[in-house]
């Protein structure tokens, strides 16, 4: 077979294009990417993101590059009624590919079994979390129903808000939890999410960074205003923080004693139907 | 006499008896049990009775059609037969609007009626992306905008399940592997008519107020939901037995009715599909089904299946779900592997490279598929030690994947490759799978799940892979096919046109969708944060042009068959593969003589040509 040698030149081109493609990704696009640097979850995550796009990217440009060459050099010429050779496959062609994606696939997944461990990634953890972060953490629960999120602190006495602040600098646990449908809680600047669950106590593990507001969405259908479901939580310097605790204790303390006792789940009365 | 005809089972009684059905269910329902229901009293909502109206009205139904005759005379002791229109049916077009158990027939019953209950689904999408033009609500109250999305999203899942098994698996599989019919032609009807009256069921639920769930339909939401929620119940449960049937009839032909010498090494590519698909079908669509029955009971008899205060769980459900929810999205997807890799060597001209690769990869997915659905629960709290595990069977799914792109791209490589519109379908299949396929990556990642679980990235990653995957290939078996099926030939201009307009605005629609679900938009959202304005408006006008570029092929479409009628010759692409040996029209019984078949089915590029397989009766 004479001809140019078209397997040299994808090859070459792709070659190129990994090496314009790579250093965009990593340092242009990577940082852009989400959540941001809210907490050492959200960063986490962001390397993350960083990771797997750089990852794909040179198998992205090598499609690209055949398909763009082969679309091109192979097109038929004029009415030309040739057929192209019965080529039916290439045994080491078929090795190689398989070879070099299950090595990415693998390693992906351990990668993302590494990152995950190592605190949570902000993911809903379930009752028995696995991957604890060390350090002692401030409890804070996450009450979720049609259609909003309550939150309270076990730590100040149960009290019940209706906002969500947080510590800076602090590690979080958040018990995640539901007293009719299936929501979930995304503070989305925190890179957190968990669903929120029906007598479910969803663990989730957050380290706060410097203050700011981050938003929280309702991020599983859950009825009728499912869509307004939302709300801006902050983070705020430790003795903010202690002021603001103070005040929500003061201000909710005519209906302490009506109020459910602290508890990982609550069961409310059996559901009845709504239309 | 003319009016004569129009006695006896046809679509009329048919109607007829399911409108006496369903009042006879209602009247029953509210005879039962309305007093024992303490909800019934406040609400008026009697899930019984139009629980047993859609039971009844699709046995009248089927009734109507005919399709009780033939069991009730084998059961008054008449001998079994072949139905005449099997051979030759004397209806005319008159058989495309009643029950034929011709596998043409009910290939094109499935092409037309499918289509139409897509494009009321595609009209959902438009309405929801109008809606979205502004982040406060402008159109729709919440209520009907989820009724949008849960229409939308169950129509398009639940019609396109059988989007490719039904029209084109029921009219080529017998042509490709030399047989004269389906094994259970009866059956194949059966399918048809139940997935059409489902979809008239989903429709109907905007009579009952809608409901809440989106396509998922989630506990304990779906027990909470008011009478709407039925019709989905009772529309996906009737898909998941017509699915079951469908795919059973389909094995069944392939193992049992393969003509001499089509070995399993020798099978047309899209066949593999068909199989692989189908066995899906079989192990995930009862699931669907049973899960949907105890859905229905937790509504009326009061179970407590999926209510944790009453001894359920939410968990069940969801896990019950996915277990078909995630199989489900592959027997969406594997039919388009098929596609573009049966189509790619006609347009090439050159064998199908690494067919082996090609079958293993398709029922590698298949097999994988089973062991991934909890990724869609990462998130939810349940199971969190095995989400390494799921993390790493759903990367491992794209290994197999990746063996269909390597095939494709074995096969063009050095070919003579023709841009006809089927092909360029192909080749947006590609490009748009290829997005969806490494957008997974994300999703399948726990760290990153974490973000765009729920978000428009997991919907935009869906899109991709439905829409860009299974519509794109969808097209291009139309355009491929249907000159084959009808006889008549597509404008190819217009065809080009179509294709380019919908590939660019499909793009143009999803891709700035996944920096909306990246910047943080959830799923299902009536309203979102106006910073997001610009990319959601952008998404909704080109949507719009998406939604245009599908009116050029409808127009196509009707001017072809309708005005110009432009006869297509027996074989318009050069195709060697067996369904074009046939003549145009494909002649009632498909082969005069079963073929022997000696060769692979793509014996491009070999001398001396070997003999393509070419019936009695083949032109040239």
């Amino acid at each position: 077979m004479s001809g140019p040698n078209h397997i040299r030149r994808v090859a070459i081109l792709t070659l190129v294009a990994t090496l314009i493609a790579l250093p965009l990704v990593i340092w242009v696009l990577g940082p852009a990417l989400p959540p941001g640097s809210g907490s050492d979850q959200a960063a986490g995550q962001v390397t993350d993101n960083t990771v797997l796009t750089a990852l794909v990217t040179p198998f992205v440009c090598f499609i690209l590059v055949f398909f763009g060459y082969a679309l091109v050099v192979f097109r038929r010429r004029g009415a030309d009624d040739e057929e192209g050779e019965a080529i039916r496959g290439d045994p080491r062609a078929q090795t190689l590919w398989i070879v070099l994606t299950s090595a990415l696939v693998i390693f992906m997944a351990g990668y993302g079994t590494y990152a995950l461990l190592q605190n949570g990634s902000g993911g809903g953890q379930g009752p028995d979390p696995i991957a604890v972060p060390r350090g002692a953490s401030l409890p804070v629960q996450v009450i979720a129903q049609q259609w909003q999120f309550t939150y309270r602190y076990p730590t100040y006495g149960g009290v019940e808000t209706m906002h969500l602040v947080l510590p800076a600098d602090r590690q979080i646990e958040l018990h995640v939890t539901s007293l009719d449908a299936v929501h979930s809680f995304w503070a989305y600047g925190l890179g957190v999410k968990a669903d929120a669950t029906l007598g479910t106590d969803n663990v989730v593990y957050v380290n706060t960074r410097s203050p700011r507001s981050f938003d929280i969405h309702c991020a599983e259908l859950c009825g009728l205003y499912h869509g307004y479901m939302f709300d801006t939580g902050k983070v705020v310097g430790g003795t903010e923080f202690d002021a603001w605790i103070q005040q929500q204790q003061q201000l909710y303390q005519p209906i302490a004693q009506y109020m459910p006792p602290y508890s990982t789940t609550y069961s409310p009365d059996p559901q009845r139907r709504a239309g | 006499m003319r009016l004569r005809r129009l006695l006896g089972f046809n679509l009329l009684l048919a109607v007829v008896l399911a409108a006496a059905g369903y009042y006879l269910g209602w009247w029953l329902g509210h005879q039962v049990n309305a007093k024992s229901l303490d909800y019934f009293g406040d609400t008026g909502q009697n899930d019984v009775a139009l629980f047993l109206a859609y039971l009844l009205g699709v046995a009248g139904f089927l009734a109507g059609l005919g399709f009780f005759n033939y069991p009730f005379s084998r059961i008054a002791g008449r001998p079994a037969t072949v139905d005449h229109d099997e051979t030759v049916d004397p209806r005319g077009w008159t058989r495309y609007i009643g029950y034929s158990t011709d596998h043409k027939v009910v290939g094109l019953q499935y092409l037309i009626g499918i289509g139409f209950f897509v494009f009321f689904g595609a009209v959902n999408a438009m309405l929801i992306r109008f809606e979205l033009l502004r982040p406060q609500p402008n159109v729709f109250g919440s209520g009907q905008y989820l009724t949008l999305v849960g229409l939308h999203g169950t129509m398009m899942m639940g019609m396109m399940t059988s989007g490719i098994l039904g029209p084109f698996g029921s009219y080529f599989l017998p042509l490709m592997i030399g047989a004269r019919r389906l094994a259970f032609p009866r059956v194949e009807a059966f399918t048809f008519w139940l997935l059409m009256a489902g979809g008239l069921i989903l429709s109907s639920t905007v009579f009952y107020g809608g409901f809440p769930t989106g396509w998922t339909g989630y506990a304990p939401l779906n027990d909470q939901a008011n009478m709407g929620m039925d019709a989905y119940i009772a529309f996906f449960a009737l898909v998941g037995i017509s699915m079951t049937l469908l795919a059973f009839n389909m094995l069944a032909t392939v193992f049992m009715m393969r003509a001499p010498g089509l070995t399993w090494g020798r099978l047309p590519i899209f066949v593999w599909s068909i199989v692989a698909t189908a066995g899906l079908n079989v192990l995930a669509a009862p699931v669907l089904i049973t899960t949907l029955v105890m859905v229905a009971l937790d509504r009326t008899a009061q179970t407590g299946f999926y209510l944790s205060t009453q001894g359920g769980s939410q968990f069940l459900y969801e896990n019950l779900f996915w277990f078909f929810g995630h199989p489900e999205v592959y027997i969406l997807a594997i039919p388009g592997f098929g596609i573009v890799l049966e189509l790619l060597p006609v347009f090439s001209r050159k064998p199908l490279w690494g067919y082996r690769l090609a079958v293993a990869g398709m029922l590698g997915v298949a097999l994988l598929s089973f062991f991934v659905w909890q990724h869609h629960l990462f998130v939810s709290g349940m199971n969190a030690d095995l989400r390494p595990f799921y993390m790493l069977s759903t990367e491992l799914i794209s290994i197999p994947t990746g063996f269909i792109f390597v095939c494709a791209m074995g096969t063009i490589w050095r070919g003579r490759l023709r841009y006809d519109v089927p092909m360029l379908f192909c080749l947006g299949w590609i490009f748009n799978f290829l997005i969806g396929g490494l957008s997974g990556v994300f999703l399948s990642d726990v760290p990153s799940d974490v973000t765009t679980h729920g978000s428009f990235f997991s919907l935009a990653h869906f899109h991709y892979t439905v829409v860009g995957g299974l519509i794109f290939t969808f097209f291009a078996a139309v355009y491929y096919w249907l000159p084959k099926m009808t006889g008549v030939e597509l404008n190819q201009r217009l065809g080009k046109i179509h294709f380019w307009i919908m590939f660019v605005a499909f793009n143009s629609t999803f891709a700035p969708l996944f920096a909306v679900g990246f910047l943080g938009q959830p799923r299902r959202v009536v309203t979102y944060p106006g910073n997001l304005q610009f990319l959601n408006d952008w998404a909704s006008v080109s949507a719009f042009v998406l939604g245009l570029s599908i009116l050029i092929f409808l127009t196509n479409l009707v001017w072809s068959l309708a005005f110009k009628r432009s006869p297509a010759a027996a074989n318009p692409w050069g195709s060697k593969s067996l369904e074009f040996q046939v003549p145009t029209p494909v002649p009632v019984y498909d082969f005069e003589r079963i073929p022997v078949i000696d060769s692979d089915p793509y014996p491009y590029g070999v001398e001396p040509a070997p003999r393509v397989p070419a019936p009695a009766g083949a032109p040239g």
